[in-house]
C-alpha cells in the first residue's frame, strides 16, 4: 500500500483546539485519504473525538486549517461538513428513541413531495436496502427505543450510509457490536473502499485496527506522536506511541497490609428490562486499604452493580455488609451514612450539578457536618471544602464559581471531593479516568492509591486493560452480569483478562485476537 | 503537582465585573428607576398613604410568589396557587359564619386562632396532594397542578354555590371575631400583612441560604439524578416546596377575605401567572436551579409598583397588562446576557488560576 496509491481529500494543518483547562489539541495535522482506512488511536482524553468533532463541524478550531483539495474550508456547523461530504457515526448515539428506524436515517433530510410531504414510501425502501447492505433484519418501522444497543449502532451507522459521504467518521463503532455483527461492519467498510470513501476509523481494539487500517495516526494529550501506512506496524509501535512514558504514572508507590474485610456483597442480582439478568449472583469481598477492579466490556453488568450497591434498584436481590453488619438502609443517604460513597460514570449527569458553585457540589452529601440544629455553618463548610480542594490539588479560581467552568480533571476531583468529605469506608468508583487527561488521570490515580493506603476499601470500575492492571491489587472479570474471573493484580496476564471478559459473548474468535504482551 | 488552589475571585481585568454587577442588581435598579419615575409622573405617588396601600397590593403578590420560588427552584411549577387562594378564603368564611354542622342539629363552631390554623392546613393539604401527585404518580408538575387549579376552584364555589360569604365579622360568643385585624390592622404603622411577609420572608430566605433544605430545594433542580446519588431525598424536597407553596397560598386567602371581610370563590384568579412573573423577574431560572427569595421580592414589587403607578397615572389598564408583558420580557432577556457574562468571567477566572 504505497501513498502515491490513495489521494488525500481532506486534511488538517497545525490544527490546535482550547477549551476552559484543557488543552484538547496541539499542532495536529492529520490526513484523510479516500478510498482508504485511516485508522486515529490514542488513550481517552488524547484528543481523537475532539479532532473528529472538528472534521464534522460540531466543534471549530481555535486555530489551524481544514483544506479540501488545497483549498482551505470552514464548517460552523454539521450541515457545512454534510455539504462537503463528510458524515460521522457518533461514539455516543445520536438517535431519536420515539421515532421509527426509516425517521431516524432520513432525520433533517427527509425526502419530500413539493417540499412538504413526506415521502414516507420511499423512505422506507430505502431504508430496507440499506439494513439489507448491512446484513440486518430490522425493520424500518421500528422504534429505535425497541433495538437493541447494537442494532440502534447499526441504525446510526445506516443513517450515515444514507447520506454517500464521501469521508466517513467511525468513532469507535464496534463497541457495542457482537463479533458477528463487526464481521459485516468490516464488509461494509471493505465496499465503501472499493467506492473512495475515505473511512476515518476510531476504535480502542488495537487488533481490529491492524486488520482493517490502511493509515495510522496516534496521539497522545493532544498531541500527534505518529503517522504512516500500515505496513509494519505492530501493536507494540502502537502502544509505544499511545502512551510513551507516561504509563509508569500510575504504577503503585505505597506498599501497605490490608486491613479486615470492609464490604461484602453476596448474590446479587438484577433483572433487567428485556427479562435477562443484568446482575446474575455476583458475589465479591473487599478488605480496608484494597484496590480491587473490576474489568468488563460494555453492558458487563458493572454499572448496575454499583447501582444495587448504591440503593439505585430497589427491587434487586441479595444481601449487603459493611464491616459485617447487614446494609438494610433502604435509601442512598442511608448507604452514604453507613460509609458507602459512589462516584458515578457519568460525570455531567450523574455526578455534579453544574450551575451550583464548586463548594455546593463539594459539600452536597456531607451538610450533615456542618449544620447546628437546623442552622448551616457556612463558615465551617468553607473551611473544610477549602481543605478537601488543597488536599486534592484542585486547580480552582474561586470556590464560588459555577462547577461548568471548571475542566474534566478538575470536575472529577470535585466528585471524589465530595464523596470523601462523606468520610467513606468504601469507596465505588465508575470509570474514574473517563474524559479527563493524562496528567488528571495520574493525579487520580496517586490519590486513590494514598486513599487505600490510608485505608480505605477501594472498588473501580473500568474498561481500560492497562488501567486495571496496574491499579488493582485484585482484578474482577465480569461478562454478561456475572464474575468470570479473579485474578491476584500483581501476576496476571492480560490475555487471561481478555478471556474472561469474553466468556458468555457467542462466536469464540473474540477471545482469539488477543492484544500482544509488550508492555505488560 | 500544584502550588496554587483557591485565590479571591475580585481583580480581574476590565469592566465586566463592573457591568456584571450591575446586571446582577438589575431588579432592584427597576425598581428604583419604577419608583423615580413616578415621583414624577404621578400625583401623590410619594405619600405615606399611597405606600401603604401599595405595599399591600405588593405583599399578596410577593407571599405567592415566595412559595412559587421554591417550586420553580426544584425545576417545577404550581399553577394551583391562585385557586388555593379561593379556596381557603371560602374555607375561613365558612368556618366562621356557618362553622361546621355535624349531622345531629348542632354545628362545631372554633375561635379565629382555630378557624386560621384550619385554613392554612388546607393550603398545605392541597400543596400535599400536588406533591404527592408529582412524586408518587409521576404526574408532570404542569398537569398535576393544573388539575388542582380546577379542583379546588371548582370545590370553592360549591362552597357557596358560587356566592360571596360577606360580613365576617365572626360572633364574640365563638370567640371568632377580630377577623379582620390580619388585613386591615397595623403594628407599628406598618400593617400586620407586611409584618407577616418580612416573617415569611425572612424564613424562606433562611431555608434557602442556611439550612440543608434549601441547599437540596437548588440541588434538586439543578441536577435530579445527581442529587439523589448524592443522598438527597428528591421526593421529601419536592413535597416540602409544594406544602410551602400551598401554605403561603393560604395566607394570601386569609389576607384577603379578611380585608374585604368577605369571602368570593373567584378571589385569585390568574394570581398564579402574577406569580410567576414576580419570581422571573427576580431572577429565578425557569429551568431550575437557579433564584433567590429577594430577588422574588423585589420582583414582585417592581409588578406592584408599575401597576399602582400606571393606575395613578391613568394610563388605560390594557396598556398596563402590555407594559407589564414586556417588562417581563426584557427580565429574562437580560437575565440570559447575565448569565452568559457570569459565565466568560468565571472561566476567564479559571483559565487564569489553572
Amino acid at each position: 500500500m504505497t501513498e502515491a496509491k490513495h489521494q488525500i481529500g481532506l486534511s488538517v494543518r497545525a490544527a490546535n483546539k482550547v477549551y476552559p483547562g484543557t488543552h484538547a489539541l496541539k499542532d495536529v495535522d492529520f490526513d484523510v485519504r479516500l478510498g482508504a482506512v485511516n485508522v486515529l488511536v490514542g488513550e481517552n482524553g488524547a484528543g481523537k473525538s475532539t479532532l473528529m468533532k472538528v472534521i464534522a463541524g460540531v466543534e471549530q478550531l481555535t486555530s489551524g486549517d481544514i483544506l479540501m483539495a488545497g483549498e482551505k474550508v470552514t464548517f460552523p456547523d454539521t450541515r457545512a461538513a454534510a455539504a462537503h461530504g463528510i458524515g460521522i457515526v457518533f461514539q455516543e448515539l445520536n438517535l431519536f428513541p420515539n421515532m421509527t428506524v426509516a425517521d431516524n436515517i432520513f432525520i433533517a433530510r427527509e425526502k419530500t413531495r413539493a417540499g412538504v410531504d413526506i415521502a414516507a414510501r420511499e423512505q422506507r425502501t430505502e431504508a430496507a436496502a440499506l439494513m439489507q447492505r448491512l446484513e440486518h433484519d430490522i425493520s424500518p418501522d421500528a422504534m429505535v427505543s425497541d433495538l437493541r444497543i447494537g442494532e440502534q449502532q447499526i441504525v446510526e451507522i445506516a443513517k450515515a450510509l444514507a447520506q454517500d459521504a464521501r469521508i466517513l467518521i467511525m468513532d469507535e463503532p464496534t463497541s457495542a457490536l457482537s463479533a458477528a455483527e463487526v464481521e459485516i461492519l468490516f464488509r461494509v467498510i471493505a465496499d465503501l473502499k472499493k467506492r473512495g470513501v475515505g473511512i476515518v476509523y476510531i476504535s480502542h481494539r488495537l487488533e481490529e485496527l491492524i486488520r482493517i487500517g490502511d493509515y495510522i495516526t496516534v496521539l497522545r494529550d493532544g498531541a500527534r506522536t505518529g503517522a504512516r501506512s500500515m505496513d509494519g506496524v505492530d501493536v507494540p509501535w502502537i502502544v509505544q506511541n499511545m502512551i510513551g512514558a507516561a504509563s509508569k504514572d500510575f504504577a503503585k508507590t505505597v506498599e501497605h497490609d490490608f486491613g479486615d474485610e470492609v464490604f461484602r456483597c453476596e448474590h446479587i442480582s438484577l433483572m433487567g428490562r428485556t427479562g435477562k439478568f443484568v446482575v446474575d449472583d455476583v458475589s465479591l469481598s473487599l478488605r480496608a486499604g484494597e484496590i480491587v477492579g473490576i474489568y468488563g466490556l460494555m453492558g458487563a453488568g458493572r454499572s448496575e452493580l454499583f447501582e444495587c450497591i448504591m440503593a439505585q434498584h430497589p427491587h434487586c436481590t441479595g444481601d449487603f455488609y459493611i464491616e459485617g453488619r447487614q446494609l438494610n438502609e433502604p435509601d442512598v443517604a442511608g448507604r452514604i451514612g453507613r460509609g458507602l460513597a459512589l462516584i458515578p460514570e457519568d460525570r455531567k449527569s450523574e455526578g455534579l450539578i453544574q450551575i451550583l458553585p464548586i463548594r455546593e457540589n463539594m459539600s452536597l452529601s456531607s451538610l450533615g457536618r456542618f449544620v447546628k440544629g437546623i442552622h448551616l455553618s457556612l463558615s465551617a463548610e468553607r473551611e473544610t471544602v477549602k481543605r478537601f480542594v488543597k488536599d486534592l490539588a484542585i486547580k480552582i479560581a474561586s470556590m464560588e464559581n459555577p462547577v461548568s467552568s471548571l475542566s474534566g480533571g478538575n470536575q472529577q476531583k470535585v466528585v471524589i471531593g465530595k464523596a470523601l468529605m462523606t468520610s467513606p469506608k468504601v469507596l465505588l468508583m465508575d470509570e474514574p479516568s473517563r474524559g479527563i487527561d493524562i496528567g488528571a488521570k495520574a493525579e487520580v490515580f496517586r490519590t486513590m492509591r494514598r486513599l487505600a493506603a490510608e485505608g480505605l476499601g477501594i472498588l473501580f470500575v473500568t474498561s481500560d486493560l492497562e488501567e486495571v492492571m496496574s491499579l488493582s491489587d485484585r482484578i474482577i472479570v465480569m461478562s454478561n452480569g456475572s464474575i468470570t474471573g479473579e485474578f491476584a493484580g500483581a501476576c496476571v496476564r492480560e490475555e487471561e483478562i481478555i478471556a474472561a471478559s469474553a466468556i458468555g459473548h457467542a462466536p469464540a474468535s473474540e477471545a482469539g485476537h488477543v492484544i500482544g504482551s509488550s508492555h505488560g | 503537582m500544584t502550588s496554587v488552589t483557591t485565590m479571591q475571585p475580585s481583580g480581574t481585568s476590565g469592566g465586566q465585573p463592573m457591568i456584571l454587577l450591575l446586571l446582577k442588581l438589575r431588579t432592584f435598579i427597576a425598581l428604583i428607576a419604577v419608583f423615580a419615575f413616578f415621583s414624577f409622573a404621578a400625583p401623590n405617588f410619594l405619600s405615606t398613604a399611597n405606600f401603604v396601600i401599595m405595599s399591600k397590593h405588593v405583599a399578596l403578590n410577593a407571599f405567592l410568589a415566595i412559595g412559587m420560588t421554591f417550586v420553580i427552584i426544584t425545576g417545577g411549577i404550581d399553577l394551583s396557587v391562585g385557586s388555593i387562594v379561593g379556596l381557603c378564603g371560602m374555607v375561613a368564611g365558612y368556618l366562621i359564619l356557618n362553622g361546621i354542622d355535624l349531622g345531629i342539629g348542632y354545628s362545631l363552631y372554633f375561635n379565629i386562632f382555630e378557624i386560621i390554623l384550619i385554613t392554612l392546613a388546607v393550603g398545605v393539604l392541597v400543596g400535599a396532594i400536588n406533591g404527592t401527585l408529582i412524586t408518587r404518580l409521576n404526574v408532570a408538575p404542569f398537569i398535576a397542578t393544573l388539575g388542582t387549579l380546577y379542583v379546588a376552584r371548582g370545590l370553592a364555589l360549591l362552597s357557596s354555590d358560587g356566592a360571596t360569604f360577606p360580613n365576617l365579622v365572626g360572633k364574640e360568643a365563638y370567640g371568632s371575631t377580630g377577623f379582620y385585624l390580619l388585613g386591615t390592622g397595623s403594628f407599628l404603622g406598618v400593617p400586620i400583612s407586611i409584618w407577616l411577609l418580612i416573617a415569611v420572608g425572612l424564613a424562606a430566605a433562611y431555608i434557602a441560604g442556611r439550612t440543608p433544605l434549601g441547599r437540596h430545594i437548588y440541588a434538586v433542580g439543578g441536577n435530579e439524578k445527581a442529587a439523589a446519588l448524592s443522598g438527597v431525598k428528591v421526593n421529601r424536597v419536592k413535597m416540602f416546596v409544594y406544602m410551602f407553596s400551598g401554605f403561603c397560598a393560604a395566607i394570601v386567602g386569609l389576607v384577603i377575605s379578611s380585608q374585604l371581610v368577605a369571602s368570593h370563590p373567584a378571589t385569585g384568579e390568574t394570581f398564579e401567572l402574577n406569580a410567576i412573573a414576580a419570581a422571573v423577574l427576580g431572577g429565578t431560572s425557569m429551568s431550575g436551579g437557579r433564584g433567590r427569595i429577594g430577588g422574588t421580592i423585589v420582583g414582585a414589587f417592581v409588578i406592584g409598583v408599575l401597576s399602582d403607578g400606571l393606575v395613578m397615572m391613568g394610563v388605560s389598564s390594557f396598556w398596563q397588562t402590555v407594559i407589564k408583558g414586556l417588562v417581563i420580557i426584557a427580565a429574562v432577556v437580560v437575565d440570559q446576557a447575565q448569565q452568559r457574562l457570569q459565565a466568560r468571567v468565571a472561566l476567564q477566572q479559571q483559565a487564569a488560576a489553572a
